[in-house]
């Protein structure tokens, strides 16, 4: 009973050191291939022969998730030795990691007020330019069981409605929707972002979320979408900028070219989202 | 760590107290760990890069405090709305800890019974369970759509997700392992025979656990309480992913603090301090179990 006893804090021990070193090996082996790759890419600009490699990190508002992953993996496969890794979640947490140095290539966010926080701390390259809009919508449950037909309808106490916090873009713009139809809504809860604020709904927590028509379609039979007027007064930009520190900046340039490209459009509209 | 008595004790000092030299008898046990002619680089070095690097962030955290504007971030309502909302739920999720936590405690530490290694594998398991992965597990039990949750709808017209009591039940989940754990430990240190001699005088075996093996296990309640407490008060991942977030109604410190980072880093540091300075008050009240015995 005692060696086991005492057997144990050293299999733990070394089970620990072992998963760490696994870890700080993993970490390493991604910078030394994010480094080199990204120094080759930009060798690759200075040739004349253009050709791209290395990671690029792109940092882009959720509710871009399913059409840039799309994009992503079309461009890995137009440019064979690129690898692009997003990071999604709310434009005003993005924007906040990017003042705050993360490494990231491309920023696309949900607004032109997330995106001033990045421009006015001089982390884009250059000027930021819209490359989508995108409308408001009321997700409901399969069936739309309460029968929701306008956003008055979810002022209704008895209904679990969650928002997207203010700080969001989603958030800011319902709330501008709320304000054009004269409305007061008290929500059960403030997401973080409008996916969390989606899921909300995908996972019948919540009666109805107000998130961005994309999501709704996004979300397949998870959810069903009522349009309303107010969204009108409430239409987003989605501006998109190549970054100061952009560690890969000619992948990152053919990114934001493919995001605003013919092709890059018809994925993004085919998603629901208007041109710009 | 929930037996200090084991680290000080027991164990005579013998030659090595001579050596340190200590006269004073009391402080002996301690002088068993010192080590003399001072430590070799290989070890003071790191030891000293690992002081460094978990002292520096909390300094640094002071540092750049908005020292200026803290009395005006520090009284607004919502930082005191955010403050006692995390104390009243952390105190709550202790006190559900500790009505079903301690009793749990005893059953793993007094009990027979097949597979018991088993459940207290499952009993620590949430200490080691991201939190957040934690919430989508209420969710999925607790929720209005959930396992039970389903039952608690329908039958009560409750639904936890969204409401401070679904805070309180993220906490204790999170939070209550500790406090069993260091229970079960202290019961476990406690010498049985008390409550054998209690049951030799006729007490039944709930009487020689209320009158008997409490009051002999109360610090180590205490301690765990303690503990347990200041787990739920930082709990984050499982609230915001159980309960969600909204001011006054589920919207805790911790929650706060990564809210007003996005848009507000001086009120989020301000945030951060007062929970800084509640955890140094949590580890002042400690002060006797860990900081002395080490």
């Amino acid at each position: 009973m005692r060696t086991r006893s005492s057997n144990r804090p050293v299999l733990l021990a070394a089970g620990v050191g072992a998963a760490a070193l696994l870890v700080l090996s993993a970490c390493s082996d991604s910078d030394d291939g994010s480094g080199s790759g990204s120094d080759a890419g930009k060798d690759g600009a200075g040739s004349a022969s253009g050709e791209l490699s290395g990671e690029i990190t792109v940092f882009a508002a959720a509710s871009l998730t399913e059409s840039f992953e799309e994009l992503g993996a079309q461009f890995e496969r137009d440019h064979p030795g690129t690898k692009v890794t997003f990071s999604f979640g709310g434009s005003d947490a993005l924007a906040a990691s990017i003042t705050g140095g993360a490494p990231a290539d491309v920023f696309a966010s949900a607004s032109p007020t997330t995106m001033d926080l990045v421009t006015d701390a001089g982390a884009a390259a250059g000027t930021p330019e819209t490359f989508v809009r995108n409308r408001l919508e009321i997700a409901t449950l399969p069936g739309n069981p309460d029968g929701v037909a306008s956003l008055k309808d979810l002022t209704d106490p008895g209904l679990k409605v969650v928002l997207c916090d203010e700080a969001v873009p989603c958030g800011s713009a319902a709330q501008k929707a709320l304000d054009a139809g004269s409305l007061k809504l008290t929500p059960v809860s403030y997401e973080e972002d409008v996916k969390s604020a989606l899921n909300k709904v995908v996972l019948k927590e919540a009666d109805a979320a107000v998130v961005y028509k994309t999501d709704v379609q996004a979300a397949g039979g998870k959810v069903e979408g009522v349009d309303f007027p107010e969204s009108a007064d409430a239409i987003n930009d989605y501006p998109i900028t190549l970054l100061e520190d952009a560690p890969n900046t000619a992948a990152a340039e053919a990114f934001v070219e493919l995001v605003r490209s013919a092709e890059g459009q018809k994925v993004l509209t085919g998603a629901g989202f208007l041109k710009p | 760590m929930t037996r200090p008595s084991a680290a000080d004790g027991s164990g005579s000092g013998g030659p090595r107290d001579v050596l340190a030299g200590g006269p004073a008898p009391v402080r002996r046990p301690r002088n068993r760990t010192r080590v003399r002619g001072g430590a070799p680089l290989p070890l003071l070095v790191p030891a000293l890069l690992g002081l460094a690097f978990l002292v520096l962030p909390l300094l640094a955290l002071l540092l750049r405090a908005p020292w200026s504007s803290m009395p005006e971030l520090l009284t607004s309502a919502e930082v005191w709305q955010a403050l006692r909302l995390s104390l009243v739920c952390a105190t709550a999720a202790t006190a559900l800890s500790l009505v079903i936590g301690v009793p749990l405690a005893w059953l793993l530490a007094r009990v027979e019974f097949p597979g018991r290694g088993l459940v207290r594998a499952l009993v620590t398991l949430p200490l080691v369970l991201p939190p957040v992965v934690g919430g989508v597990a209420l969710l999925m039990a607790l929720g209005r759509n959930g396992v039970v949750g389903r039952w608690l709808d329908d039958w009560f017209g409750v639904t936890l997700p969204f409401t401070t009591a679904g805070v309180v039940v993220a906490e204790a989940f999170v939070a209550m392992p500790f406090l069993v754990i260091a229970v079960e430990g202290t019961l476990r240190a406690a010498d049985p025979r008390y409550e054998e001699a209690a049951a030799t005088l006729g007490a039944s075996r709930f009487t020689a656990f209320r009158r008997v093996t409490l009051p002999l296990v109360a610090p180590g309640i205490a301690a765990g309480a303690v503990l347990a407490w200041a787990r739920a008060l930082g709990e984050f991942g499982a609230t915001i992913t159980f309960a969600g977030n909204f001011p006054g109604r589920t919207q805790t410190m911790p929650l706060s603090v990564y809210l007003a980072l996005q848009s507000d880093p001086e009120a989020a540091i301000a945030l951060s301090l007062v929970l800084l300075a509640v955890s140094v008050a949590v580890l002042a009240g400690l002060r006797d179990r860990w900081m002395t015995s080490a």
